[in-house]
């Protein structure tokens, strides 16, 4: 794996256009994960694709977030939270010590459960990524990344006129959007979604699934949703983590008709408890 | 692979459980309808009873609104409940059940129609093979609505292959039965309407089937064609 | 819901019975109750403030004016500059030379030829000796006046100026109409016929009602002005007088002059102010030479022994130097300290310990903070004593643990998704704390500090220990020389002995409590400014 470290600190990496349905972005093997002595997440195994949605669903503690924020060591930040197992991105283990979790960030976007745009104008909201990484040359370069993420998460003609306004004075659905197109600007491989769409009203909530769904032409997407019909409109890959444990991965369409394992099942048809 | 053989819990929601158990028994009541339907016809024009064919005839509208009653029932269902897996399949199965004994009726129906025309004095042997085929028939959509009444798997398969006699008796009574009319050409009148009969008969057999194949898909969730069968059975030691 | 309602139920339907509406009864009258504690709660503080305000103020009105003689001179060279050499050092050196100038002025005036000297210190005893050093300056700095006439003012003498106000002695005014003298001498006594029949009556009540208020042996005076003299009545009937000379001109009135009596509460050897120092300053104003002018400089003037010239500029100096040094210590290593355990240190037992600590430390009595600083600073690390700089190091201490967990508090209340979101684009811990978190909880941070600098500026127990009550009159110029502080310098005032002390510590006390207010406004305002919504 030591090869391959040096390919990931690259910031651009080729992609070869064929063959990319059944490439795997993420692979993520035996991943235990402790809160002091308390195991959250036990020997977690899941491949993902890239340019796809994946969604890992299940009841609330089961993990999934917990498993999600080891995608791009956002675990690293709380002190208490312990990670085991390998995560290989394009073949480079993203928890060796080479690895600066900072850089890991730049290349693993990831949007939260309830919008959080900073209490800045929605210009420096989306230049603050490119401005920190240093990916913009000038105020002309920074200008046409901010519009093209603003354009990429379907805000632009919403807010090209009000772009110093401050990110906040947008609606629910907006601000998440604005924290999507901040997560894009910096041009990552991978995004991360901590259940989008549950501070958002229906409306809202479809706009974001389907900008979701466009954005997985270009992205590998995992997102961490609650409900299952969100899960199945917008993704086409589902894991379902019960209790730290991943119980059954498949595709989606298959997961929602004929699940394999009877917890899934109970699960998806309502019958937990 | 334990999930088929383990009995599922109820919902969160009670409600939801007791939707699909009340679709569940307007379906089996409209089963219960159709194959009663089948053996009084098959009396009717054994016995040449008229008044019973007339009441079969009259017994589809019956039929005929239960069926219009579970259709709104599973669009309720859909709307409101958003049924997943499982409840997914048991619902579009419904669906399919519900059609496929509507049809049944139907068939009946037109059985008992075609009773009306007869004179009464038709080939002895011939009303026989009617009988029989009435006879196979009946159990055949019995053992599917037992299947769907136990979710039976192995059930389900049988009237697979139940069908496959059906289909051999209305060929054997299809040739029988010509003989009698090249026998005796008075007879021709007659004896096509029995040879409707007995098609109409053997298409409710194919509708039996369709609804073991229901059952089959709202089991496994797999359809139920012959790779699909045949796996299955290898899997759990049955017979072909 | 269709079943018949009760018998008993009112009209407004069944769910209102008679036992429900005894219990909202109860439950209204528990609200109002409490309602009306709070009230009263609020009542009680608001109470105390204004009466606090009220009794400061009160006391403060009559320091913030003061009055002064305007006298016009000129300014001999022989007596202002002796040596003749325009020095404005040794001009405003020369403080005897101009007090000869008011004396002379004066003395020309009220005394004569002959005048002992009691009679002289008596006269001079209206102005204090240092009085003139205004002038003194002021013709320093423009040395070229020498020689010529010039008009001056200069602070009447702190019991004239109380006088003036209404102090010293209780006072009624009484108007006598027609005077006309009848026998007698100037030097001896002269009887006296007023022209009104119950001018003497009148006095000899306003006698009558003094002595019943006042205690034991305190005997009123009456004194008689009568065109330009001034007379004290020694015998009154209801139509004639006998009265003896006090001041003014030296002639003897005529008849049938317009009189008027000034009945006092005290006899002269109970008061501060002498009956001729009264007379003399009567006339003066009566010639329109007193005037009642805004006290600059209480604000402009260092401390002094005298309270007609103390003033608060040394101690605000002091004060704002002081503070100066507090904010460069307790601000920075305050949010420094904060930032790290809030955001960086790992949650142990050692941080618990430090935390623990921290708030330990801000419950500390202030004057241990004193003996503290006294010990390490002046002792120890040796740096002089009563200065801004061992004060403000000391306020500094004392107010850091305040500053820390105002700060940690302000930290705390950043939403923890501001900080997910800046790590979730890639920004380093350091970059997330500094270009969010601490920008979002400034207004808090700020507040927090301006809260304790507030404790600070008021703080005198400490400042005491560090020898910051030394009596200092110049205004300081750098955290290194002596100085004092606001709150000392109250403290200090309000020990003097003299009358004049009082207002001119309750003045002290308002432009302390301006000085707080506008910290507070200064928070209120940043918090304003800098308070965002997220």
């Amino acid at each position: 794996m030591d090869g391959n470290v040096e390919d990931f600190t690259e910031t651009t990496t080729p992609r070869q256009a064929e063959n990319m349905a059944e490439m795997i972005k993420v692979d993520c093997r035996n991943i235990d994960v402790f809160y002091d002595d308390k195991q959250a997440i036990f020997d977690v195994s899941l491949p993902i694709q890239d340019r796809a949605v994946t969604s890992l669903i299940g009841p609330s503690g089961c993990g999934k977030s917990t498993f999600l924020r080891c995608i791009n060591r956002m675990n690293d930040t709380i002190e208490i939270a312990k990670v085991r197992g390998k995560i290989y991105m394009d073949g480079a283990d993203i928890n060796d010590h080479s690895i600066d979790p900072v850089l890991l960030r730049s290349r693993v976007g990831m949007v939260f459960q309830k919008p959080n745009p900073f209490p800045k104008s929605i210009y420096d909201n989306i230049a603050y990524g490119p401005r920190i990484h240093g990916l913009a040359a000038g105020k002309h370069e920074l200008d046409g990344i901010v519009e093209s993420a603003l354009i990429k998460a379907g805000l632009w003609d919403e807010v090209k006129d009000r772009l110093t306004a401050p990110g906040t004075s947008l609606s629910g659905g907006q601000q998440q959007r604005l924290c999507i197109a901040r997560a894009i600007a910096v041009s990552p491989e991978v995004i991360l979604m901590d259940e989008p769409c549950s501070a958002l009203d229906p409306i809202a909530t479809a706009r974001i699934e389907e900008l979701i769904d466009e954005l997985r032409e270009r992205y590998c997407i995992v997102i961490v949703t609650h409900s299952m019909q969100q899960a199945a409109r917008v993704s086409q890959r589902t894991a379902f983590f019960h209790l730290g444990k991943l119980v059954e991965y498949g595709d989606t369409e298959r997961i929602f008709t004929n699940p394999e394992d009877s917890r899934t099942q109970d699960y998806i048809t309502g019958r937990f408890g | 692979m334990t999930r088929n053989e383990s009995p599922m819990s109820e919902h969160i929601v009670t409600a939801f459980t007791d939707e699909l158990e009340h679709l569940s028994a307007n379906l089996l009541r409209m089963g219960g309808l159709a194959e009663a339907m089948i053996n009084d016809v098959s009396r009717a024009v054994m016995t040449y009873d008229l008044e019973l064919a007339r009441q079969v005839i009259k017994r589809d509208e019956s039929i005929d609104e239960l069926e219009a009653e579970a259709e709104k029932a599973i669009i309720r269902l859909i709307a409101l409940r958003h049924p997943m897996a499982a409840d997914l399949r048991a619902v579009l199965g419904a669906m399919k059940l519900a059609g496929d004994i509507e049809r049944i009726g139907d068939l009946c129906k037109n059985i008992g129609k075609r009773c009306l025309e007869l004179t009464g004095d038709e080939n002895r042997a011939a009303l026989k093979g009617i009988e029989r085929m009435a006879r196979a028939v009946s159990h055949q959509l019995q053992t599917a609505l037992d299947a769907y009444l136990r979710q039976d798997v192995e059930a389900s398969i049988k009237v697979l292959e139940l069908d496959d006699d059906i289909d051999d008796h209305y060929t054997s009574f299809f040739r029988e039965t010509l003989t009698y009319m090249m026998e005796d050409p008075r007879q021709i009148g007659s004896n096509t309407h029995l040879i409707f009969m007995a098609k109409n008969l053997e298409r409710v057999g194919d509708h039996a089937t369709n609804i073991a194949k229901a059952v089959y898909y709202m089991v496994t969730g797999e359809t139920a064609t012959g790779d699909h069968v045949e796996d299955r059975l290898k899997r759990t030691g049955g017979t072909s | 819901m269709s079943s018949p309602a009760p018998p008993n139920a009112s009209p407004q339907g069944s769910f209102i019975t008679e036992e429900a509406l005894k219990r909202l009864k109860t439950r209204h009258a528990a609200e109002r109750r409490f309602k009306l504690y709070g009230q009263v709660a609020i009542g009680i503080a608001v109470v105390a403030l204004v009466t606090l305000l009220i009794s400061i103020f009160g006391q403060a009105s009559s320091a913030f004016s003061r009055h002064v003689l305007t006298f016009d001179t000129t300014l001999e060279a022989a007596q202002v500059d002796p040596s003749g050499t325009r020095d404005p050092g040794a001009i405003e050196r020369n403080v005897s030379g101009f007090n000869l100038l008011l004396q002379d002025e004066l003395a020309a005036q009220f005394l004569p030829e002959d005048a002992d000297r009691n009679l002289q210190r008596e006269l001079y005893g209206m102005f204090t000796r240092l009085a003139v050093l205004p002038i003194a300056r002021e013709t320093a700095d423009r040395p070229e006046t020498v020689g010529t006439r010039q008009s001056f003012s200069v602070a009447l003498a702190d019991d004239i100026d109380l006088y003036l106000k209404g102090g010293v002695s209780n006072r009624t005014q009484v108007k006598l109409g027609a005077i006309t003298p009848v026998s007698g001498s100037l030097e001896d006594t002269v009887v006296v016929e007023f022209g009104r029949d119950t001018a003497g009556a009148d006095i000899a009540n306003a006698i009558e009602r003094f002595r019943a208020q006042g205690a034991g042996d305190n005997e009123p005076t009456a004194l008689i002005q009568m065109g330009q003299t001034w007379f004290r009545a020694t015998d009154i009937t209801d139509t004639t007088a006998s009265l003896a000379y006090v001041a003014g001109a030296r002639t003897m009135p005529g008849a049938d002059t317009q009189g008027a009596a000034l009945v006092l509460e005290q006899g002269q050897e109970n008061r501060t102010v002498t009956d001729r120092q009264l007379a003399w300053t009567m006339l003066l104003k009566d010639q329109g030479r007193i005037k009642s002018v805004l006290n600059t400089s209480l604000f402009t003037n260092s401390d002094s022994t005298y309270p007609e010239l103390a003033g608060t500029a040394a101690a605000i100096v002091g004060s704002l130097l002081t503070m100066m040094v507090t904010a460069l210590l307790a601000i920075p290593v305050g949010i420094f300290a904060a930032v790290y355990l809030e955001e960086f240190a790992p949650k142990n037992r050692m941080t618990d310990l430090i935390e623990v600590n921290i708030n330990n430390l801000a419950a500390v009595p202030s004057i241990v903070f004193g003996l503290l600083g006294a010990a390490v600073f002046i002792n120890f690390m040796g740096l002089p004593r009563s200065v801004p700089l061992v004060g403000g190091l000391v306020l500094g201490l004392l107010v850091l643990p305040t500053v820390i967990i105002a700060s940690r508090a302000a930290l705390k209340s950043v939403p923890p998704s501001i900080r997910d979101a800046a790590l979730g684009v890639g920004a380093s811990k350091t970059q997330s704390v500094f270009h969010h978190v601490l920008p979002l909880a400034a207004p808090g941070i700020l507040t927090g500090a301006i809260i304790g600098m507030a404790r600070a500026i008021g703080e005198t127990a400490p400042l005491l220990l560090i020898g910051m009550v030394a009596f200092v009159a110049e205004v300081p110029d750098s955290p290194t020389d002596e100085s004092t502080v606001l709150p000392v310098l109250i403290y200090k005032w309000s020990t003097g002995a003299e009358r004049a002390w009082e207002p001119q510590t309750a003045a002290a006390i308002i432009v302390l409590l301006v000085f707080l207010v506008l910290m507070n406004l200064f928070a209120i305002i940043l918090r304003r400014r800098f308070e965002r919504r997220w």
